[in-house]
């Protein structure tokens, strides 16, 4: 909806500084990251799905899908999955505290939002290490 | 008389929306579900890792593996459904694209909440 000043003439008024005007700080970094990770996760989904339904379709395409996440692309993929996973998860945390009304110190803004960072990171490792050694 | 609202609009607190936090609710509630049966998916996926397909099946089959993952279907979908409608309403603002946005979205989430509900049921039934 646009202003008008009543006659259809919409006058120049100043616009209060958005986005750009600001020198990043992490908790904004990780507010649109929070985001971001979600709508990747959406669409993340479809691999989850497809996987599921090549396990119910039957041998052959399950190995045909399976060997395709197994390449160096779908490796990649799947290395980038568990970390927007993970960071969308400790974010979600994070988001849990601040619901409860505490965490809202400056300080305490900047831990939690570099902790997100860290945590995300560390789970992926720890999730890709647990694999390599054990899992595989 | 110091406020407009009837004393039943009052009670039900639920705003002009007629939602009240339902949205905001039922986003807390499945985002707590998704803690622990995505960290359930990691497990998962990462012990199934290399194994052959028979493995694979057997595992998907067991009960409480396919009901794990029927819930994480559930709770998942309807969880990124509300997202992507914040995501949406934030920053598709004509009306038009908006509504063809909104229901793609449910589309988008039930298609893929009914294709994984109907594998998971496909590999415990059997056939």
């Amino acid at each position: 909806m646009e202003a008008t000043s009543g006659r259809g003439v919409r006058p120049e008024r100043p616009l209060s500084p958005h986005l750009q005007i600001y020198s990043p700080l992490v908790n904004m970094v990780m507010s649109i990251m929070h985001r971001i990770t979600g709508a990747a996760l959406y669409f993340g989904s479809l691999l989850v799905a497809w996987w599921l339904i090549a396990a119910a379709t039957g041998p052959d395409y399950y190995n045909y899908v399976s060997s395709l996440f197994a390449t160096w692309p779908g490796k990649v993929v799947l290395l980038g999955y568990t970390w927007v996973l993970m960071h969308h998860m400790v974010g979600g945390l994070r988001h849990f505290i601040w619901d409860t009304g505490h965490g809202y110190g400056l300080k305490t803004i900047d831990i939690l939002s570099w902790g997100t960072l860290a945590a995300s990171f560390t789970l992926t490792a720890i999730i890709w290490a647990f694999v390599a050694l054990g899992g595989a | 008389m110091k406020t407009m609202r009837t004393p039943l609009k009052k009670v039900r607190y639920l705003g002009s929306a007629k939602e009240g936090t339902d949205h905001f609710w039922k986003q807390r509630v499945t985002a707590v579900a998704n803690v622990f049966l995505g960290v359930f998916l990691v497990w998962l996926i990462a012990s199934l890792i290399g194994a052959d397909y028979i493995a694979v099946r057997h595992k998907l089959a067991h009960p409480l593996i396919a009901l794990a993952l029927l819930a994480l279907i559930l709770s998942a979908t309807i969880h990124m459904r509300l997202g992507m409608q914040t995501i949406i309403e934030d920053y598709v603002h004509a009306e038009g694209p908006k509504l063809v946005a909104l229901m793609l979205n449910t589309f988008f989430a039930i298609f893929i909440a009914l294709s994984s509900v109907f594998a998971v049921l496909k590999l415990s039934f059997g056939a």
